[in-house]
């Protein structure tokens, strides 16, 4: 359990350094993730070690999120002031990026297993 | 009523209610049969109104809040692990889902830019919106870089976050997106750590390939933001 958490919070902290370089704007907790990603890679740590509390932290982050998202209720005036463009912008701009980039993923997809196929 | 009030400024029950309406919210969202009606988004909006009726401020919450919140890094860290376990498969494809991503991202950004501005929004709200897609944190830095308000940014972010959870998968099968994979790296995209989460339900594999879009994305949307906004507005 120590180990595990200890794992997490080594490669958090070591990112949150990372997130201080001046120009990138790469949040600490992803760099946390990178670098997790590395120890993986490069062996220094085994994924069975780690797998129980990625599972935990990874199937609860929805909990985690209700803070942020009670947050919003300080934000009801910025929003309602300019409401329609928001909302708009925000509704066509979600949709925009599902579709394209769902789309485009999968016939470049299938279009290189196509390639692939035909060698 | 204020005894009420004094019992809930005591952290502990804070985050007691919190757990306590999260879990009843999951039996709302069996009920209901209504996937979009998740705990969190149920959860969320039950506290917003428990604490506009005791008058209560988001700092009394945030008291406790913060504790629920800070388990989000880890948590994030965490998703180095699917990202690992599909290394091999994204190598392969690296250069796919490169060209995917520049795509989600410019189109992200160009079309809130533009849009918000045809219908009139001021230019320090189009530069909030304008890092919609990416992780809060991200956002906020661009948000601050291009002269956007960046606590417009976090809260838009969140809600992209809980309408791309809710709302994505629905948006991409009308719109003919098939593929899991596919369709994974488009919650990572549009919907950052939100989306990810949401998809994460359906296998680890999914985990991975969101988790990417997220990445490649807030890497992106943090180079292409500064020029492409300046250039549309």
């Amino acid at each position: 359990m120590a180990k595990q958490f200890g794992i997490i919070f080594a490669c958090l902290g070591i990112g949150e350094l990372l997130a201080l370089i001046p120009g990138l704007n790469i949040p600490g907790s992803i760099w946390g993730m990178l670098i997790l990603c590395l120890s993986l890679e490069r062996g220094w740590v085994r994924p069975h070690t780690i797998a129980p509390i990625c599972r935990f932290l990874i199937s609860n982050m929805a909990f985690f999120f209700i803070p942020p998202g009670v947050a919003l209720m300080l934000y009801f005036d910025l929003i309602a002031a300019e409401w329609l463009p928001v909302t708009v912008a925000t509704l066509v701009s979600i949709l925009l990026v599902f579709l394209i980039t769902g789309r485009l993923h999968q016939f470049l997809h299938n279009r290189f297993r196509r390639h692939d196929r035909n060698n | 009523m204020t005894a009420i009030i004094d019992i809930l400024h005591n952290p502990l029950s804070l985050i007691t209610l919190t757990f306590l309406i999260y879990w009843g919210a999951g039996w709302v969202q069996r009920v209901s049969r209504q996937a979009w009606l998740s705990p969190m988004l149920i959860t969320i909006a039950a506290l917003i109104a428990l604490l506009r009726l005791t008058g209560m401020s988001y700092e009394s919450y945030y008291e406790s809040g913060h504790m629920i919140e800070f388990w989000l890094k880890p948590a994030i860290v965490a998703l180095g692990l699917p990202l690992f376990n599909e290394l091999q498969h994204i190598r392969r494809q690296f250069m796919t889902l490169f060209l995917t991503e520049l795509a989600g991202c410019v189109v992200g950004i160009v079309s809130v830019v533009l849009i918000a501005s045809w219908l009139g929004a001021s230019r320090e709200v189009i530069c909030s919106l304008a890092p919609k897609s990416v992780s809060t944190p991200i956002a906020i830095e661009i948000s601050r870089q291009l002269g956007g308000i960046p606590a417009l940014t976090s809260a838009i972010v969140v809600v992209v976050g809980m309408i791309g959870a809710a709302a994505g998968l629905k948006m991409m099968s009308w719109g003919g997106v098939k593929g899991g994979v596919s369709q994974s790296l488009s919650m990572g995209t549009a919907a950052h750590v939100m989306g990810t989460n949401r998809i994460s339900a359906y296998g680890e594999r999914y985990s991975a390939y969101a988790t990417l879009g997220l990445i490649l994305n807030g890497v992106l949307t943090a180079f292409l933001a500064p020029p492409l906004v300046e250039w549309l507005i």
